[in-house]
């Protein structure tokens, strides 16, 4: 379970000055549910999700992940949960296998729990066929795969996924997108973080919609359609932000 | 601490490490292959040049002496010279290389010597040119000997005996120890070496460690892990303290079976030739270094390494790039060699102020260590304010991996 409060984030620009990058951000993500943000670059998902992901302190505010405060003890959150982002990338010298074993190592696993674990994961992901290539020469795909291995080696609580289908071709999308799926119905508390509109329609069980570094609205996508009275998820998101006027 | 994370991430780093072509090239390369290689063909060139000079015959000038004709013939006859016919451009021809050497005898030299009167020959030259040099030094032996056969040949007459020239000998004894000739002959040169190769090793696997690793997305990645700051940077700093430390020692190993070798093989027939006084002394100080000195200062290659390594993590992990990384650490190279040549000027000697100068002091420990001088308090002393900057080095490093603005600098 997550339960953000109030989060704030403020970084200090020589040439901005202060921005306000998350402002006043509060929500909960249930077990066995996936909850989608939904925004446009630079709406400050990403900051929300590296501030559960401990890399960032906020400003003011809280967030407790899997019951642990952040600032209490970071490394235990680090510890409970599983985070993907457009940003986090993968050692090219490394193969898949030493990848995933090299993380399973840090999160303090045994060596024949991560070999069982690599083993289901590249299953589950259809990896077999690359697990011991180096991974500078993977397709898109083939890294976002070996990248949500690496981010699950350790079966964490709370998944965060930042932009986790961004540049990939259809079939591997599919894959990931049902692997997510997956994630939730094994009741894990999944964050999945996207600009795709139709993707957040499919996937998301609850949806924020956040913009300008506040969450201007959260509710399933038939309550969002019937508040807002859109007729899709793209009319949702541009009636929320102001872009496009209600009926 | 974690020791058992610290330990994880080092393995990973010298795993990633191994395989990267630019750290291995700087790390292994270099030193192991590259100092042979290149000391071994400048060594078999050298040689090769310097014995075709010598088996060939110079082609000099004599301009005057027309009234001489002994000493023209004689001059005519050596075997290593070649007269070529008397032309006025001859400094020219000189300094074109196509004329290896000139002599000027004067108008009636053989008479002024009869006479008793002084005279002189001037022989003209192309200096630091090996044939010009080869044939000056024929025609200089050349005369010598004929002042000296006209000088004994004149005693002969006169019935003076031979030791009249020489009623006593000079002679000059070194008493310092060869190890401290070669000391002070090459002792500053071996600090220099030292810190700059364990700088040099440092340097490219903390930019890719850091930086690099920042702009290729894979710091994120690491920091989202359960592993804390200070586990991190000790992992990735002791991956580079084993670069510099390796790239040191294996210098150190290859230039030691290299100059073995290079010494049997070429330097005392090049050196003997081409330098016959500074080299001579140097070839005979050459292998003379204290062998437990020079392992001392080896050995202070440790803290020094941490310094390197912990300081050059902190700046590389400050910058966005590689390339941003490489702008702040390239010029570092001419400020560490700075403290290590001032090192090598006369009169700069240790003291318990420049003993706490981090780089000068172990650059100056160093001369005297190799010259087989062991000053304990200096050493103890060196050793810990070493260690004290290389403290600082290692906190500031851990402090820049718990920074978000540097971590997340954009």
């Amino acid at each position: 379970m997550i339960e953000a409060r109030q989060l704030t984030k403020v970084f200090h620009d020589r040439k901005r000055g202060e921005v306000r990058a998350v402002d006043s951000v509060s929500f909960t993500c249930h077990p066995g549910r996936i909850y989608g943000l939904l925004g446009v670059n630079g709406a400050g998902k990403t900051t929300i999700l590296r501030m559960l992901a401990t890399l960032l302190q906020p400003t003011s505010g809280s967030a407790r992940v899997a019951g642990i405060d952040l600032t209490d003890n970071p490394g235990a959150v680090r510890a409970r949960l599983g985070f993907l982002a457009a940003s986090t990338a993968l050692y090219g010298r490394l193969t898949a296998r030493e990848t995933i074993t090299y993380f399973g190592r840090l999160h303090g696993m045994r060596p024949e729990e991560i070999a069982r674990r690599t083993e289901t994961l590249a299953a589950e992901l259809r990896m077999e066929d690359f697990l011991d290539q180096r991974v500078d020469r993977f397709s898109t795909g083939m890294k976002q795969k070996t990248s949500i291995a690496r981010t699950l080696v350790h079966d964490p609580d709370v998944i965060i996924l930042d932009e986790p289908t961004l540049g990939l071709d259809v079939l591997a999308a599919r894959t990931i997108v049902a692997f997510v799926r997956d994630c939730r119905d094994r009741g894990k508390t999944v964050i999945y973080s996207t600009h795709i509109m139709s993707e957040v329609e499919k996937l998301c069980d609850t949806i924020a919609v956040v913009h300008g570094g506040r969450l201007l609205a959260e509710g399933s996508h038939e309550e969002l359609k019937q508040r807002t009275g859109a007729s899709d998820m793209e009319q949702v998101f541009l009636r929320t932000i102001g872009v496009e006027a209600g009926p | 601490m974690n020791a058992r994370q610290v330990f994880t991430v080092y393995a990973k780093e010298l795993t990633d490490t191994l395989r990267d072509r630019r750290t291995l090239i700087s790390m292994f390369v270099v030193p192991t292959l590259l100092i042979p290689v290149i000391f071994f063909a400048f060594g078999a060139f050298t040689t090769k040049i310097v014995r075709k000079a010598r088996s060939e015959t110079q082609a000099i000038m004599v301009i005057g002496g027309e009234d001489s004709p002994g000493i023209r013939a004689a001059l005519a006859s050596h075997p290593k010279l070649k007269i070529v016919p008397t032309t006025g451009d001859f400094r020219n021809r000189i300094s074109e290389k196509t004329l290896r050497a000139a002599v000027e005898i004067p108008q009636g030299f053989d008479q002024a010597i009869a006479e008793g009167r002084p005279a002189s020959v001037k022989i003209f030259t192309y200096e630091g040119e090996l044939r010009s040099g080869l044939a000056a030094n024929e025609l200089d032996r050349f005369f010598r000997d004929y002042r000296e056969k006209l000088i004994l040949s004149k005693l002969e007459k006169r019935r003076i005996p031979r030791s009249i020239l020489k009623p006593f000998d000079i002679t000059r004894q070194n008493v310092a120890p060869p190890e401290k000739v070669g000391g002070n002959l090459i002792g500053g040169l071996i600090p220099c070496v030292i810190i700059l190769l364990s700088f040099s090793g440092a340097m490219y696997p903390a930019m890719d460690l850091t930086a690099g690793e920042k702009e290729r997305g894979t710091m994120e990645t690491l920091l989202c892990s359960p592993v804390g700051r200070r586990e991190i940077a000790l992992g990735k700093f002791f991956m580079v303290l084993t670069a510099s430390l390796a790239t040191v020692v294996l210098s150190a190993l290859s230039t030691a079976v290299t100059l073995g070798a290079g010494v049997v093989l070429f330097a005392r027939d090049a050196m003997a030739t081409v330098a016959q006084g500074a080299g001579g002394a140097a070839r005979s100080a050459l292998p003379a270094i204290d062998p437990t000195g020079f392992l001392l200062a080896l050995a202070m290659v440790l803290p020094l390494a941490v310094l390197f390594s912990s300081g050059l993590i902190a700046l590389s992990l400050f910058a966005k790039s590689y390339k941003e990384a490489q702008s702040y650490v390239s010029p570092l190279v001419i400020v560490v060699l700075l403290p290590a040549m001032l090192a090598t000027l006369p009169g700069v000697d240790l003291n318990a102020t420049l003993a706490c100068v981090p780089i000068l002091n172990v650059a100056l420990l160093c001369k005297e260590l190799v010259s087989g001088v062991f000053n304990w308090g200096y050493i103890s002393l060196i050793f810990i304010s070493t260690s004290v900057f290389a403290a600082l080095g290692l906190i500031l490093a851990e402090r820049m991996f718990n920074r978000e603005s540097v971590l997340f600098r954009s």
